[in-house]
C-alpha cells in the first residue's frame, strides 16, 4: 500500500528570499519529475511552485527514503545545503497531506484568501506531471478530487466574492452605481500606478471613451495613447464634467481640483446622470462635499480601503465554510484510498458476483417447478463452485504481489472494471 | 370564499418566507422556491377570481373585500411580468409580503356582497377596473423600488456597505425599473380614468360629477404626470424620482381607501364594508 506524503514550504514558513531560491520554473519542474522517477522510493510525484509556495506531492512505499530523496534532490538541484531550508519545510502524511492540497487549491491557505490563480497553477503543474507520466493512480485521483473540491469551495462559498484590491473595489462600486459599465465615459486626472490600473480594469469592463487630463499636456498625450483615449488640458476639466461618468483622480496637487460648485453647476446639463469620483490622491483632489450632491458619489482612498477591509472580513468568514467542504472531501478520499487495500476489493468483487448469480439462479428456478429441493440445492452448489473457480486466479493475483509493488493500479482497475464503487 | 382566500394567503406567505431566506442566505434555489410559490399562488388566485366571475356573472368588486382581493391579484400579476422583464430578484422581498398582507386584510373583511346590479356588466366598467388596478399595482412596485433605491443610495453615500449593499442591485437598474413601472402605471391609470369617464357618461349621463374619488384620482394622475414630465424635461432621476414614487403611492393609497372612509361618493359601493 502506498503512502501519500507532501513536502513543501509557503509564505508562512519561509521568507521570500528562500522561496525565490527554491522556486521551480516549468522546465525545472519537468526535470525534477524525471529525477524523482529514477528514485526507487518514489512511485508517483507531482511538483508545483508559485511565488508563495513550493510543494512536492509523493506517493511512496517507503516514506523515510522518499522524504530523504526529496530533500536531497532540492538541495542538489538548487545548489543549497539541506540545513538552510529544512526548518522551513512542512511534511504532511496521508490525511493531512490530502487536506493540505485541498486547502491550497481552494485558496484557503493563500496569502490573500480566495485569490483565484492558485487553482490554475496547480492544474498546470499537474499537466506537466502527466506529460512526464510522473503521476499514477493515486495522485491522479487525488488531483482530480482536488480540482473538484476547489471548484465546490468557489461556487458554494463566497470566498472569491468582492474585491480585495483598491482598483477592483472601485470597479465594484462603479457597477453598483451604473450597473453595466459599457460605454461609460472615463476622465483620468493626473497619473499614477493605481489610477492607471483602475483605468485598465475599466477598459476590460468595456467602458467607452477615456479622457486624460494632466498638468503637463505632453505627459497627458502619452498616457492617452496607452489607453486609446484623448488628452485634454487641465483647464478643460470643468467642461468635461458635463459628459463623463467616472472620474479617477491621482495628482500631487495640494488643493482640491474638483470643487463642489463645479459639479453642482454641471448637474443640470448632465440631466442629473450619476457621476462617480474615485479619488486616489493624497492629499485629496476631489472635494468630499461633492458626495452630498444628489447623483454624485465620491470615494477617496480611505473609503476604498474601508470597503476592502470589510470584504476581507467577509472572505475569512466564508473560508470557514470552505474548511467544512474540505473536511468532508478528505473523508471521502480516505474511503476510496482504503478501498485500495486488497481485502476489501476482493470481498466487494465476490459479493457482487455472488449477488448476480443468486438472482439469476432464483429467476431460472422459478420457471422450473418440476425440480425437487435437492435438485435446486445442487444447482446452487454448482454456481458457488463456478464463482470460486472463476475468482480464484484474480483473487490470488490481487492478494499476492503479482503486480510487484504498485498494487493500487490493479486494485483500482478491478474496482472500475466491476463498478465496485457504487 | 374564506378558505380560498386563506389558501392564497398561505401561498403568498410561504413565498415571502422563500424570498426572505433568499435575502439572508443568497442561494438561488430559495429564490426559485419563492418565485414558483408566488406563481402557483397567483394561478390559484386567478382561478378563484374566474370562478367568482362565472358564479355571479360580474367581476367581483361588490365590496371592499372583493376589491382588495383583486388589488392583491394585480400586484402579483404585474410583479411576475416585471420580474420576467427585468430579472430583479430582490423585488420579491417587497412584492410577496405586500400581496400576502393585502390578502390577509381581504380575509378579515366582511363578506356579504351587495346585490349584483346590472351596472357591473358594462365593458367600460370592466376596462376601468382592470386598467386602474394594473396601474395601481405598477405604482406599488415603483414605490418598492423607490424604497430599495433609497436604501442602496444611502449605503453608497455613507460608505457603510452593510447587509443590503451586497444584496441590492445597481442604482441604475433600480432607477430604471422604477421609471418603467411608473410609465406602465401612468399609461394604465390614464386608460382607466378615460374608461371611467366614458362609463360615468353612460350611467349617470355626465363625464364628471365631482365625486371625491374622481377628484383624488385626477390629483394622483397629475402627480405622476409631473414626475414623468420632470424626468423627461430636466432629468429628474435617482433620489428625487424615488421619493416622488413613494409619495405618489401614498396619495394613491389614500385615493383607493381613504376617500371611501372619510369622504362620500358614488364609488362607495365598490368599497362598502
Amino acid at each position: 500500500m502506498l503512502d501519500i506524503i507532501l513536502v513543501g514550504l509557503n509564505h508562512k514558513t519561509a521568507p521570500v528570499e528562500l522561496r525565490e531560491c527554491l522556486a521551480f520554473s516549468k522546465d525545472e519542474t519537468a526535470a525534477a519529475l524525471e529525477a524523482f522517477q529514477k528514485d526507487p522510493a518514489v512511485i508517483e510525484a507531482v511538483l508545483f511552485s508559485t511565488c508563495n509556495r513550493m510543494e512536492i506531492l509523493l506517493a511512496t512505499d517507503n516514506r523515510s527514503d522518499a522524504l530523504k530523496a526529496a530533500k536531497m534532490f532540492i538541495s542538489e538541484f538548487k545548489n543549497i545545503p539541506v540545513a538552510s531550508f529544512e526548518n522551513a519545510l512542512y511534511i504532511h502524511e496521508s490525511d493531512e497531506a490530502v487536506r493540505h492540497i485541498f486547502r491550497v487549491a481552494s485558496s484557503l491557505d493563500s496569502m490573500m484568501v480566495g485569490e483565484p490563480q492558485i487553482l490554475g497553477q496547480i492544474k498546470e503543474a499537474y499537466l506537466t506531471a502527466i506529460s512526464k507520466k510522473a503521476s499514477g493512480v493515486i495522485l491522479n485521483r487525488l488531483l482530480h478530487r482536488t480540482f473538484f473540491v476547489a471548484k465546490r469551495v468557489r461556487t458554494e462559498t463566497g470566498i472569491g466574492d468582492h474585491a480585495v484590491s483598491i482598483s477592483y473595489a472601485a470597479i465594484e462600486l462603479a457597477r453598483k452605481i451604473f450597473g453595466s459599465l459599457e460605454g461609460k465615459k472615463v476622465l483620468l486626472i493626473g497619473a499614477g500606478e493605481m489610477a492607471e490600473l483602475a483605468v485598465e480594469h475599466l477598459l476590460r469592463n468595456r467602458v467607452g471613451d477615456i479622457v486624460v487630463a494632466n498638468r503637463t499636456f505632453e505627459r497627458g498625450v502619452e498616457l492617452a495613447k496607452n489607453f486609446n483615449g484623448k488628452a485634454i488640458r487641465f483647464e478643460e476639466i470643468t467642461d468635461y464634467l458635463k459628459s463623463v461618468d467616472i472620474v479617477i483622480s491621482s495628482t500631487g496637487s495640494p488643493d482640491f481640483i474638483v470643487k463642489r460648485n463645479h459639479v453642482k453647476g454641471v448637474m443640470r446639463s448632465r440631466r442629473n446622470r450619476p457621476i462617480f469620483f474615485i479619488d486616489i490622491a493624497v492629499p485629496r483632489d476631489i472635494d468630499p462635499e461633492i458626495n452630498d450632491l444628489t447623483n454624485s458619489y465620491v470615494y477617496d482612498i480611505d473609503d476604498l480601503k474601508g470597503v476592502i477591509d470589510e470584504n476581507i472580513g467577509d472572505r475569512n468568514k466564508e473560508a470557514r465554510k470552505g474548511e467544512r467542504i474540505v473536511d468532508e472531501a478528505v473523508i471521502r478520499f480516505r474511503q476510496w484510498y482504503e478501498s485500495l487495500n486488497a481485502v476489501p476489493t476482493i470481498i466487494a468483487l465476490r459479493n457482487k458476483i455472488d449477488a448476480i448469480a443468486k438472482t439469476e439462479v432464483k429467476k431460472t428456478l422459478q420457471n422450473l417447478n418440476h425440480l425437487t429441493d435437492a435438485d435446486c440445492q445442487a444447482i446452487y452448489r454448482m454456481t458457488d463452485a463456478l464463482i470460486n473457480k472463476i475468482l480464484h486466479d484474480p483473487t490470488l493475483f490481487l492478494k499476492n504481489n503479482g503486480c510487484h509493488g504498485n498494487k493500487s493500479i490493479y486494485l483500482d482497475t478491478t474496482r472500475k472494471l466491476f463498478k465496485l464503487d457504487e | 370564499m374564506d378558505i380560498v382566500i386563506y389558501i392564497t394567503v398561505l401561498f403568498y406567505s410561504v413565498s415571502t418566507a422563500g424570498y426572505l431566506l433568499y435575502l439572508f442566505i443568497q442561494k438561488k434555489y430559495l429564490h426559485q422556491i419563492g418565485h414558483y410559490l408566488l406563481i402557483t399562488g397567483f394561478l390559484w388566485h386567478s382561478a378563484a377570481i374566474v370562478y367568482w366571475f362565472i358564479q355571479t356573472g360580474t367581476i367581483p368588486v361588490h365590496n371592499l373585500r372583493e376589491t382588495v382581493t383583486i388589488a392583491g391579484w394585480t400586484v402579483v400579476g404585474v410583479f411576475i411580468i416585471f420580474q420576467y422583464k427585468f430579472n430583479l430578484k430582490i423585488l420579491g422581498i417587497y412584492a410577496a409580503p405586500l400581496a400576502a398582507i393585502v390578502m390577509l386584510i381581504a380575509s378579515q373583511l366582511p363578506a356579504e356582497s351587495a346585490q349584483a346590479k346590472n351596472i357591473f356588466n358594462s365593458f367600460w366598467l370592466v376596462l376601468h377596473i382592470f386598467t386602474i388596478f394594473i396601474g395601481e399595482a405598477s405604482f406599488a412596485l415603483a414605490c418598492g423600488l423607490g424604497i430599495l433605491y433609497l436604501m442602496q443610495e444611502r449605503a453608497i453615500k455613507t460608505k457603510r456597505h452593510g447587509f443590503f449593499f451586497k444584496r441590492l442591485p445597481s442604482l441604475e437598474l433600480l432607477d430604471y425599473t422604477g421609471y418603467a413601472c411608473i410609465v406602465v402605471g401612468f399609461t394604465f391609470l390614464s386608460i382607466g380614468l378615460a374608461a371611467g369617464f366614458v362609463y360615468a357618461k353612460s350611467v349617470w349621463g355626465k363625464l364628471w360629477s365631482w365625486d371625491p374619488k374622481e377628484v383624488w384620482s385626477v390629483i394622483t394622475w397629475i402627480l405622476y404626470a409631473v414626475l414623468l414630465h420632470e424626468r423627461l424635461a430636466v432629468g429628474w432621476r435617482g433620489r428625487r424620482s424615488a421619493i416622488m414614487a413613494i409619495i405618489g403611492f401614498a396619495v394613491l393609497l389614500f385615493t383607493f381607501l381613504g376617500v371611501n372612509f372619510f369622504l362620500k361618493g358614488h364609488h362607495e359601493v365598490f368599497t362598502r364594508l
